[in-house]
């Protein structure tokens, strides 16, 4: 099967020309074991015995009861080993460069997630492994920091730029332009030069495979909506891919940070234009001469002044909408899931439930919604607890 | 023939001199100094960066000298003032990254590019593959599209570049980002061997030149030396303008005699 390079007018690749031949050799390794039974064999046993899949699809009754609206379902991606979605792109990406001979594994990460599931697959492979983090994140998410360390990755600091997500990321691509013969760049979103998007949409498209079965299971029917936070767009593609030819709705939810108004927020396809980041075509925020600027988010993994190709695609094609949350509704969604289901939820997920909760009233008492807990909080409890007031 | 392959080919020397500046670093007066010792240093063309956000082919002395220039509000038709006030003496390439194109509006930034004279534009994350549209609009008005080949292009790609290539090719001498380096790759003759056979297309070399002794030795297989981050750090070291004018004049002078 052909890897799309291309969504509509999004994607491509953008790059220096040193990668383009690494490019080239990863969509010609991807194109052969994608289809290859053992290869997938492979895969789907690291995602059951080490990551730990099939995930649940948890009816949440206690918050259905208290919304009063649709019946919720929490897709737990939270339960993944590592406490994120973003292990099941890792295991993937890992198993690709195995296969392709490399000997050295680089990421960049934001909130962490995508850094400590690379160097958790890393480990299981027994590839080195360095890590690129912005000075900001690493600030705000120390837990996963050490995380990375124990698991024997090299943590490197950006300094750069926004000190975030986005330069961690320019940082990673240098290295990778530099080291490109034998260093596999392992993408944590759905974001990136082709075939980045389509393949890290493929490894995580096992959240909606599964999801779709058990909603079957469940309610004898399909879901009326998709509910999942979109900072590079990972979790919201593997939700959604499953469902595409599906009569259902499906809602993206970006960072609004402290309100769109105010500027300070991660909402690229609410706010941004057409533009070029990180290689591929898609929505960003940018100023009027195509300088990239800052995001902000409460969460770091949502800290993004991009998005995958694909989810400007699809909400170009209208077939999904995109809202956004700010900072603050995503704070009490936090509170409330874990009062309510005893459930800590990640600071990216809740903006999912923030989502929800603004919005259950429009629903009809049978409509059922699947909101995608893409991440556990335990990373973001430090950082809540400082905002909420519960410590200094 | 393009004018930049007219001044290729119509130059007795070893090689051309081609050095690099971040257009408006430190800040636009002293950048207008800066390239008036590139002239006075005998600089064959001029290539002249436009600041960009997040500049990822470029180590860290270009990185700092975009953030410079972007603190100072420097802006792409400010690099474009800077362009034409110097093309009627000098030849200029512009490099620039696509998003910088892209928002201008493609088609109309080439069309700023040739008014303001430039002969060139680089574009570093932009491969030929994604270029059609970008190399066509840049011949309807006059202007080089610059292509790169690295020392992982394979020769299938050589070949692809080739085939569209005008101006120059601009042959990145190691696989990496821009930055000045203690050495030359060993691996380096042998690469712009293999360029030199698919083409005939004027070949400069950049990415790490940063001494009159590798200038010389690229010299040996290409038509041009790209020189930048080397000359960037004269200028961000120099403790005044005249100071940073005066070494860059200085060490050009230096390179350009093993060029004669
Ligand atoms: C738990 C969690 N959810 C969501 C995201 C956002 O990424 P994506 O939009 O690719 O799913 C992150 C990123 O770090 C994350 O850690």
């Amino acid at each position: 099967m052909t890897i799309p390079a291309r969504f509509g007018p999004y994607g491509g690749r953008y790059v220096p020309e040193t990668v383009i031949p690494a490019l080239d050799e990863l969509t010609a390794a991807y194109g052969r074991l994608k289809d290859d039974s053992a290869f997938q064999a492979e895969f789907e046993s690291l995602l059951k015995d080490f990551v730990g899949r099939p995930t649940p699809l948890y009816f949440a009754a206690r918050l259905t009861a208290k919304l009063g609206g649709p019946h919720i379902y929490l897709k737990r991606e939270d339960l993944c080993h590592t406490g994120a979605h973003k292990i099941n792109n890792t295991v993937g990406q890992l198993l690709l460069a195995a296969e392709m001979g490399k000997t050295r594994i680089i990421a960049e990460t934001g909130a962490g997630q995508h850094g400590v599931a690379t160097a958790t697959a890393a480990a299981l492979f027994g590839i080195p492994c360095a890590i690129y983090m912005g000075v900001k994140d690493i600030a705000r998410q120390e837990l996963n920091v050490v995380r990375m360390k124990l698991l024997g990755a090299e943590v490197l600091p950006v300094d750069s730029g926004s000190k975030s997500l986005k330069d961690a990321m320019n940082e990673a691509i240098r290295d990778w332009v530099s080291n490109v013969e034998h260093t596999y760049y392992v993408i944590g979103s759905v974001a990136g030069p082709a075939p980045y998007p389509a393949l890290v949409r493929d490894f995580q498209s096992v959240i909606g495979r599964e999801a779709r079965e058990q909603i079957l299971a469940a309610e004898k029917k399909l879901p009326t909506e998709l509910i999942a936070c979109v900072g590079g767009g990972s979790n919201a593609m593997g939700l959604f891919a499953a469902f595409l030819d599906d009569e259902v709705g499906m809602i993206g939810v970006e960072a609004a940070g402290e309100g769109l108004e105010s500027g300070k927020h991660g909402a690229s396809i609410e706010r941004g234009r057409r533009g070029v980041l990180h290689g591929s075509m898609s929505y960003i925020l940018q100023d009027a001469y195509g300088q990239i600027l800052e995001a902000h988010s409460i969460s770091a993994g949502l800290d993004y002044p991009g998005v995958g190709p694909e989810h400007s695609w699809l909400h170009d094609e209208g077939r999904v909408r995109y809202d956004s949350v700010t900072d603050a509704e995503a704070l009490a969604a936090f509170t409330m899931l874990s009062e309510t289901e005893g459930i800590i939820p990640a600071l990216e997920s809740s903006h999912a439930i923030a989502w929800l909760a603004r919005h259950a009233g429009d629903y009809g008492r049978d409509d059922v919604v699947i909101v995608n807990l893409s991440g556990r909080g335990d990373k973001d409890v430090h950082q809540a607890a400082r905002a909420l007031g519960i410590m200094e | 023939m393009s004018r930049l392959e007219d001044v290729f080919a119509a130059s007795s020397k070893k090689a051309l001199l081609m050095p690099y500046t971040t257009g408006g670093y430190p800040g636009m007066h002293e950048c207008r100094h800066v390239m008036e010792s590139f002239i006075s240093g005998g600089a064959d063309m001029i290539e002249l960066g436009v600041p960009f956000s997040d500049p990822l082919a470029d180590g860290p002395v270009v990185q700092a000298s975009s953030q410079r220039a972007l603190e100072q509000g420097v802006t792409p038709d400010d690099v474009l003032t800077l362009a034409s006030e110097f093309s009627a003496r000098i030849p200029i390439v512009l490099m620039v990254y696509y998003n910088c194109v892209f928002a201008y509006g493609q088609d109309r930034f080439i069309e700023a590019a040739a008014a303001a004279g430039v002969n060139g534009l680089i574009v570093p994350d932009l491969p030929v593959d994604e270029a059609t549209e970008f190399m066509v609009s840049c011949r309807e008005r006059g202007v080089d599209p610059i292509l790169l080949v690295a020392p992982t292009s394979p020769d299938d790609r050589i070949d692809l570049i080739a085939e569209n290539a005008s101006g120059f090719i601009y042959c990145v001498s190691v696989t990496g980002v821009t930055g000045a380096r203690t050495s030359l790759s060993d691996q380096l003759p042998a690469f712009l061997e293999r360029v030199r056979a698919r083409t005939r297309v004027p070949l400069a070399v950049g990415f790490g030149v940063s001494t009159p002794e590798h200038a010389a030795e690229v010299a040996r297989h290409a038509d041009g030396v790209i020189i930048g981050s080397r000359l960037i750090s004269l200028v961000s070291d120099a403790q005044d303008i005249d100071i940073a004018g005066r070494a860059v004049e200085h060490f050009l002078k230096e390179v350009n005699e093993v060029l004669e």
